[in-house]
Formats: structure tokens, C-alpha cells, sequence
């Protein structure tokens, strides 16, 4: 009986329960091996969503309906949030500028931040905040509520139901967010720049465009995927194997805030790293 | 209270002799140190209605998990529909999952989905090609049959409890079943609900032609509904026969759950 259990992908998430509490009895007080345990959980459950995402039945109504909530419902939030960041920037960077009389690289300042860092970073924290903590929240809540179990028993994958449309569908939509972030942010910046002085559109926008270079716009896109891939996962993850009852729905949605946002710096560190390597 | 490992036979029901749709040998079953069922052996017969009754924490629920496949035995033997389960792969226990149907405790219907979308998914979901008249009659007549025909447009939360295992029933009925599981049916629900489902589960086996496994805790409920019960105790079957039999057993912690 034992060994159907490994065909039985669907029952994956019990068994991590199983692990867990096993562990704990084991082991209650090693932070270490707790630490290892989610990293080899979290890790089994990723090799699990490649091992899923290219098996049909492909659920396409559903990647088309989570892109629609998870993307166009985040919209107005990151459009805000960009716009003000670009304001803001502009308006507290000019007086240093001012100080070294170099106030006529503003523009270009406030773009290459926000193209190559600020864009993406924030956007992606909003990202986790808002969307990660949404996947926790509402695997978490099916999960309590047995909703997992019924689509299980009704013959749906649920993890591929679930998790890979929702995890696809988060590494598709970031990406999107963050060039409406940039937009929303540079014109926050030309707002900024106007608020203590006059400088045309073209004058603004062409000094923008002159700055940045290729290098500088396509390894920002890139890490988005990642940044998308990485809240998209982790939010499920806790959802999905969240423990039993309502705590445990709050927990999924802390924990996917927390650690989607520590993974978001992680990834951030060692993009940053990759592109200095070529750019030197 | 009987020490008893070995199951007491009470008497037998005319139902049993039949065709075995569900068998259980030595079934086990154990998260960490905690042995939930230490050895189940059971058979349900085609068309009968079982009764499965015990304290709180004595692995029931673990136990018709393990008929759907939602638990994994450590060890033992499970014959479901004639097919060894241990030796089927994914996709034969996803198309033998289809001849199952299971009434989950809370009912789990999907709270981002109205009533006629929970009982359109899980036929869109096994019948992709269904055409969509199909989906409507067969949807209508699953809301007719559990007596909820005008709350289709409605979102599970403006339910009543008894709406909503009314509901989880139809989900599951859609299908048409050959085994229904039902996991405590009645709980949470006022006696004058639980009586209606208890009716409602009699009269979905007379149409639908299922056998049934039933958890409860309601002993009226078991009255209503038992061609045999089974009582399980310290993850073992205790007791087997009929409601009139094992209420006058001449073991007190048996009769205690029928006084």
C-alpha cells in the first residue's frame, strides 16, 4: 500500500503535514532543522509544479481568470503606489542634486532608479503584499474547509488547478505590473520635476529615454519573472500545506508575505550580481 | 466498556450477502505514533446502507478517507468496486474516484462559486465535452432531487446549513455515484434538518442506486438510515449488526451509544 502512495501526487500535501508533524516531534527545538525542512518542502513542491505545468489537461480558463484577478485587480494600487514613488524621489533628490549644481540630471537619476531597481523591487513587495498574502489566504481557507479534498474526490488535480494556474499566472502578470509601474513613475517624476520649476514633456521624457540604455531595462524585466514566480509559489506553498483550523489561514498569509518578500531581496542580491558581472 | 479487539457480530441484516463494493482487510493506518486504525477489516454491500459509529478521534473520518483515496493505508487490503486499490495507477483511481461520491462534514462547496457553478464543475471537469444542454438538465435535475430548485442563482454563503449539505449532495450526486460516503451528515444541523437529510439520504439511494457508508454521530440519524452498523473502537471494529441488535447488546458501552 505503501508504495502507491508516491503515484498518489494529489495526497502530496497530507503527507508534508505528516512530515512536519513527525519533525516536530522529533526535533521541536532546532530552528536549523525546521529552516531545512520548509527549504526541502518548498523545494519539492516547486519540482512538483514543473513536473505538472506541462502535463495536459492544461487549465487555460482558469490561468485566463487568476491572470484577470491577480494582474488587472492590482492595477490601480501599483499605478498609485508607482506614481507617488516617482513624485517623491524627484522631489527629495533635486536639493542634493541642487547642492553639486547637477539638477539637470534629475531626470535621468529618477529613471535609471526606478527602471533598474525602484520599479521593480516595489512593485514586486506590493506584488507579495497584496497578491501573495491572497493565494495564502484563500488555499489556506480551501484547505480548512475541505474544498482541496472535494475537488480531489471529484476527480480534479487540485494542485494543478490551484497552484500552477496561480503561480503561472503571478510570473506573467508581474512583469506587466512593473512596466505599468515605471510609466506610473516616471510621470510621478515629471509631476515632481514640474513642482519647482517648468520642464516640457519632450524635454523631460527625451532626457529619460537618452539615460537608459538596454542593459539597463531587459536584466529588470527578467527578474521580475522571478520576483513573480517566487510570490506566486510561496503564497501557495503556505496555502496549500497550511495546518488545520482558521489560525492556520492567517499564518499561510502572514508567512507568504514574509518569506515571498525575503525572496524577492534574495533574488534582487543575486540579480544584481549576475548583471554586474556583465556589465564590467 | 469492552476490552474486546475482536468485532462482536450482533445479528445480520438481509442486505448483507450480497455484492461486495467495498472491502477492507486489515486495513492500518498511522500519523507519527498515533495509530488511527490498527486493523479495519469491513464489507459494504451493493445497495446497503452502513452505519459507522464511535467516539470522537477513533479514526472514522480516516476511514472512509481511505475508501476515497484521500488517505493512503499503511498497510492492509482495500477492494474497491472489485479493483485492488493498491495496484491501480493514477488514472484508473481517478476514473474509480468518479463512482464515488463523498458528503464532506462542512459540505466544502466552493465559496467563489455560485450553487449552479458548484454543481457545473466537477461535470466539466470529467466530461469536458459535455454540451451545455446536457450540463443544465443534469444540473436542474440533481437541484430537484434534493429540493433546492430556486436557490441556483444563489453564492453558498446565503445557504442555511441544511441548504448547503443539500447542495454538497447534489455536487456530489451529479455524477451518479455507485458508493456514497457521507461524513457526518447531520452535525451542526437543528433535529428537524437532520431528520430531512436523513430522509434525503434514504430516498438518493432509492434513486440513484448507491450503496452507503455513513459516519455519525447521531444516533437517530442511524436509526433511520442503517441496514447495519458498524462500532469502531480504539481503531478496531468493535461491534456489527443491526440498530435493533446492538441496542439491546449486552455490552454497556455499546448500548450506551444507543440510550
Amino acid at each position: 500500500m505503501k508504495e502507491k502512495s508516491s503515484e498518489h501526487s494529489e495526497d502530496q500535501h497530507h503527507e508534508a503535514e505528516i512530515v512536519t508533524e513527525t519533525f516536530s516531534e522529533a526535533a521541536p527545538d532546532s530552528i536549523f532543522n525546521r529552516f531545512f525542512l520548509e527549504v526541502s518542502s518548498l523545494a519539492t513542491f516547486t519540482l512538483r509544479f514543473f513536473k505538472e505545468v506541462f502535463k495536459p489537461p492544461y487549465e487555460f480558463n482558469e490561468l485566463i481568470s487568476q491572470s484577470f484577478l491577480i494582474g488587472y485587480k492590482s492595477v490601480s494600487l501599483v499605478g498609485i503606489t508607482a506614481f507617488i514613488m516617482g513624485l517623491v524621489l524627484t522631489i527629495q533628490s533635486r536639493p542634493t542634486l541642487a547642492k553639486f549644481g547637477a539638477e539637470s540630471w534629475l531626470p535621468a537619476m529618477v529613471a535609471v532608479s526606478i527602471i533598474r531597481e525602484i520599479g521593480p523591487a516595489i512593485t514586486a513587495l506590493i506584488f507579495a503584499g497584496k497578491v501573495g498574502s491572497g493565494i495564502g489566504a484563500e488555499l489556506a481557507s480551501m484547505n480548512v474547509t475541505e474544498q482541496i479534498d472535494a475537488m480531489q474526490v471529484s476527480g480534479t488535480n487540485p494542485f494543478k488547478f490551484l497552484v500552477v494556474t496561480r503561480v503561472l499566472a503571478a510570473t506573467l502578470m508581474l512583469p506587466l505590473l512593473v512596466v505599468l509601474a515605471d510609466a506610473f513613475g516616471l510621470f510621478g517624476s515629471f509631476v515632481g520635476v514640474n513642482v519647482h520649476g517648468h520642464v516640457s514633456t519632450y524635454l523631460f521624457f527625451s532626457q529619460v529615454f537618452q539615460s537608459l540604455q538596454f542593459q539597463d531595462l531587459f536584466p529588470a524585466v527578467v527578474k521580475t519573472f522571478f520576483f513573480g514566480f517566487a510570490v506566486g509559489i510561496i503564497g501557495s506553498y503556505k496555502g496549500y500545506n497550511s495546518s488545520e483550523g482558521t489560525e492556520g489561514v492567517g499564518k499561510a498569509a502572514n508567512s507568504a508575505v514574509v518569506f515571498a518578500s525575503l525572496m524577492i531581496f534574495i533574488i534582487d542580491m543575486v540579480a544584481v550580481q549576475i548583471t554586474s558581472l556583465f556589465q564590467s | 466498556m469492552t476490552t474486546d479487539t475482536r468485532a462482536i457480530e450482533i445479528g445480520h441484516d438481509n442486505k448483507q450477502g450480497g455484492l461486495a463494493v467495498v472491502e477492507m482487510e486489515h486495513v492500518k493506518k498511522s500519523f507519527g505514533n498515533n495509530h488511527v486504525l490498527r486493523d479495519i477489516n469491513l464489507v459494504v454491500h451493493k445497495g446497503e446502507s452502513l452505519v459507522i459509529l464511535g467516539q470522537s478521534g477513533t479514526g472514522k473520518s480516516v476511514l472512509i478517507k481511505c475508501i476515497v483515496g484521500l488517505v493512503d493505508p499503511d498497510d492492509g487490503k482495500l477492494v474497491i468496486l472489485g479493483q485492488d486499490v493498491s495496484e491501480l495507477k493514477s488514472k484508473e483511481l481517478i476514473e474509480l474516484r468518479k463512482k464515488i461520491g463523498f458528503l464532506f462534514q462542512s459540505g466544502a462547496l466552493y465559496d467563489s462559486m455560485t450553487v449552479r457553478e458548484n454543481l457545473e464543475f466537477p461535470l466539466r471537469r470529467q466530461i469536458r465535452s459535455t454540451p451545455k444542454e446536457t450540463i443544465d438538465s443534469l444540473v436542474k435535475e440533481a437541484m430537484r432531487n434534493v429540493g433546492l430548485a430556486e436557490s441556483i442563482d444563489m453564492t453558498p454563503s446565503e445557504l442555511s446549513g441544511g441548504m448547503r449539505k443539500r447542495l454538497g449532495l447534489a455536487r456530489t450526486l451529479i455524477l451518479k455515484p455507485e458508493i456514497m460516503l457521507y461524513d457526518e451528515p447531520t452535525t451542526g444541523l437543528d433535529p428537524i434538518t437532520s431528520k430531512e437529510i436523513s430522509s434525503l439520504i434514504l430516498e438518493v439511494q432509492k434513486i440513484y442506486d448507491t450503496s452507503s457508508v455513513i459516519i455519525t454521530h447521531d444516533i437517530d440519524c442511524a436509526r433511520r438510515t442503517a441496514n447495519r452498523i458498524i462500532v469502531l473502537k480504539d481503531g478496531i471494529c468493535a461491534a456489527e449488526g443491526s440498530y435493533a441488535d446492538l441496542a439491546k447488546s449486552e455490552d454497556a458501552w455499546i448500548r450506551s451509544f444507543f440510550e
